[in-house]
């Protein structure tokens, strides 16, 4: 299996997120960047692929300045085999999505994986709109991948339960928690990182199809009424006149 | 010129989603001074389709056909791309379902034009621009947009915008289309792992964390839940040690939800839970821990024991059910 991994740097799931004055932009002092939680997990599903064949290659991609190559980095120390930055100032999701297609249009590869969506923009769009471009076969929100013979086989989450699907190879997957489980980096991985290639490729034209023009935190709640534990009761009288219960 | 809403069909119905969708799509028509067109795919009543009309559709075009009989996006989004551009749409609405948002994508890709995903607000035109609020940072921050290009397609996210009724005559009417697109993927089925309340549709959710202890003292949220008609959730802590299913689980790494009411019990409310349900329009904490840092961010508290708070509740809303029965 020769896979193509795509990988987001997002600000880290503790992140107190604030915004830059002019609400362009996150203010990233003092902020953790790290690869999008659920970018690994098709990572480590595509790592899994090779340890049970003993063969294929994994790619790990990724579309950004200088600043994510610690995170491509960090996913050739948990078992990706070179890793290639696209050189670009990210504009939106169409612009990456493109990008990535471009990259991956001749390569052949078997499946080109990502996480079900961004934790930072919560879009879920790039790997819908990579699956178009390429005319490929898509399944979202992915918990399940097998391969038997030239067939993938997969379950896809969806409301109360799962669907299980049979897809032609190649194919995009996005993934969601139990698909695979995350790997933490070994000595021996990071260190063999420090020698595996990093390419930087430059982006090619494409379309900007939405921009920001404001970022701002969401208003406060009013603060908390407390209600005494021993007239628990009371909280759903309050909760039946404002017509809640 | 129309604004066009794909009615997702679920064997036949129209689901809340959708109806929230439809109203949203009728709001933004308002703003453009159009009608509002839908696309339904596969079988369904006309009288199903009709009751769209509740929300402001005034006409759905139908393709039959057996390629629509499961869920495919290559398969829907062509289909969905092919009547936007017969009526010249102008905007492209749908529900941020897990079908929306694998298809939307691929619709936007096959009209050129812009996306804006889980829009919470309607969005308001600007010369050739749509300005439109979404959420963004899991829930941390919200967004302004400005889509540049023309047509936008737009998923709406669940419970922002709710269902509202701005009757009109709906009419149903065959779409001739040849679907030529040659699917990869197929169906197999779907496989029902709860039969319980969807959380992200739910007006009610009532969540337990660790404060319960064991997966064994889970009863009386149960039964509150039951009571209200309410989904149930959890947090990540709870649903890792397996004490509840994985689709219990909220937060920026779970499900995402918005519900009406949200009551968090034995949840301390780390900031990635918070990011997951900050969005509830009410949301009231049980905690022993006056420190748990939920308070801060509900609109009601109990300090207490859950144990001893949980089963007063449950009596409360069975005798004010038995009074206004």
């Amino acid at each position: 299996m020769k896979s193509l991994v795509c990988i987001a740097r997002v600000p880290d799931t503790t992140t107190k997120i604030k915004y830059t004055p002019d609400g362009k932009a996150l203010d990233g002092t003092g902020v953790s960047f790290v690869i999008n939680p659920y970018d690994e997990y098709g990572l480590v599903r595509a790592i899994e692929f090779k340890e049970q064949t003993g063969q294929g290659e994994i790619v790990v991609l990724c579309v950004g300045g200088p600043e994510v190559e610690e995170n491509l980095r960090k996913a050739l120390a948990i078992g990706a085999d070179r890793a290639v930055r696209i050189d670009a100032d990210v504009k939106d999701r169409m612009y990456i999505a493109k990008q990535i297609a471009e990259y991956a249009r001749d390569k052949e590869f078997d499946f080109i994986f990502f996480g079900k969506e961004s934790i930072a923009t919560n879009s879920s769009e790039v790997p819908g709109m990579v699956a178009e471009y390429l005319g490929l076969p898509f399944v979202s929100q992915a918990i399940h991948l097998e391969v038997e013979g030239d067939t993938a086989k997969l379950h896809r989450e969806v409301s109360g339960g799962y669907e299980e699907l049979e897809s032609s190879i190649p194919c995009v997957v996005s993934c969601q928690k139990g698909i695979a489980e995350w790997r933490i980096p070994n000595m021996r991985g990071i260190m063999m990182a420090k020698r595996k290639p990093m390419a930087t490729e430059a982006a090619v034209d494409a379309p900007v199809a939405v921009s920001t023009d404001n970022l701002q935190l969401p208003p406060p709640r009013e603060g908390v009424k407390l209600i005494d534990p021993d007239e628990a009761e009371k909280l759903v009288e309050i909760l039946a006149d404002k017509g809640l219960l | 010129m129309a604004v066009l809403l794909f009615a997702e069909n679920s064997q036949g119905e129209f689901k809340k989603a959708v109806k929230e969708a439809a109203s949203y799509a009728y709001a933004l028509a308002q703003e453009l001074d159009t009608e509002v067109e839908a696309v339904a795919l596969g079988e369904f009543e006309d009288d199903a389709a009709e009751e769209l009309g509740e929300q402001g559709v005034s006409k759905v075009h139908r393709i039959e056909g057996d390629e629509y009989e499961a869920f495919n996006d290559q398969v829907f989004a062509a289909a969905i791309a092919a009547v936007a551009s017969e009526i010249e749409a102008q905007a492209v609405v749908m529900a941020q379902s897990y079908d929306g948002k694998a298809v939307a994508p691929r619709v936007v890709v096959r009209l050129d034009g812009s996306i804006v995903s889980g829009a919470t607000e309607v969005p308001t035109p600007d010369g050739d621009e749509f300005v439109v609020t979404r959420l963004t940072n899991s829930g941390k921050g919200i967004e302004t947009v400005r889509a540049h290009r023309s047509p936008i397609v737009l998923t709406v996210a669940p419970n922002s915008f709710g269902v509202k009724e701005n009757e009109v005559d709906c009419e149903v009417e065959d779409f001739d289309y040849d679907n030529e697109v040659e699917a990869g993927m197929t169906s197999k089925g779907i496989v029902k792992t709860t039969n319980t309340i969807s959380i992200t549709e739910a007006d009610t959710v009532i969540s337990g964390g660790r404060g319960f202890k064991d997966p064994g003292n889970w009863g009386p949220l149960e039964e509150l839940a039951t009571l209200l008609g309410a989904g149930t959730a959890c947090s990540k802590p709870v649903s890792d040690m397996d004490w509840r299913p994985h689709h219990e689980h909220v937060g920026q790494t779970g499900i995402q939800i918005a519900p009406n009411l949200y009551i968090a019990i034995g949840i301390s409310g780390a900031i990635q839970h918070l990011a997951g349900v900050n969005k509830s329009k009410n949301i009231v904490v049980i905690n022993k821990d006056p420190e748990a840092p939920f308070f801060k961010h509900a609109d009601y508290g109990i300090v207490g024991d859950l144990f001893e708070v949980l089963p007063r509740i449950n009596e409360a809303v069975k005798k004010h059910q038995a009074a206004s029965a």
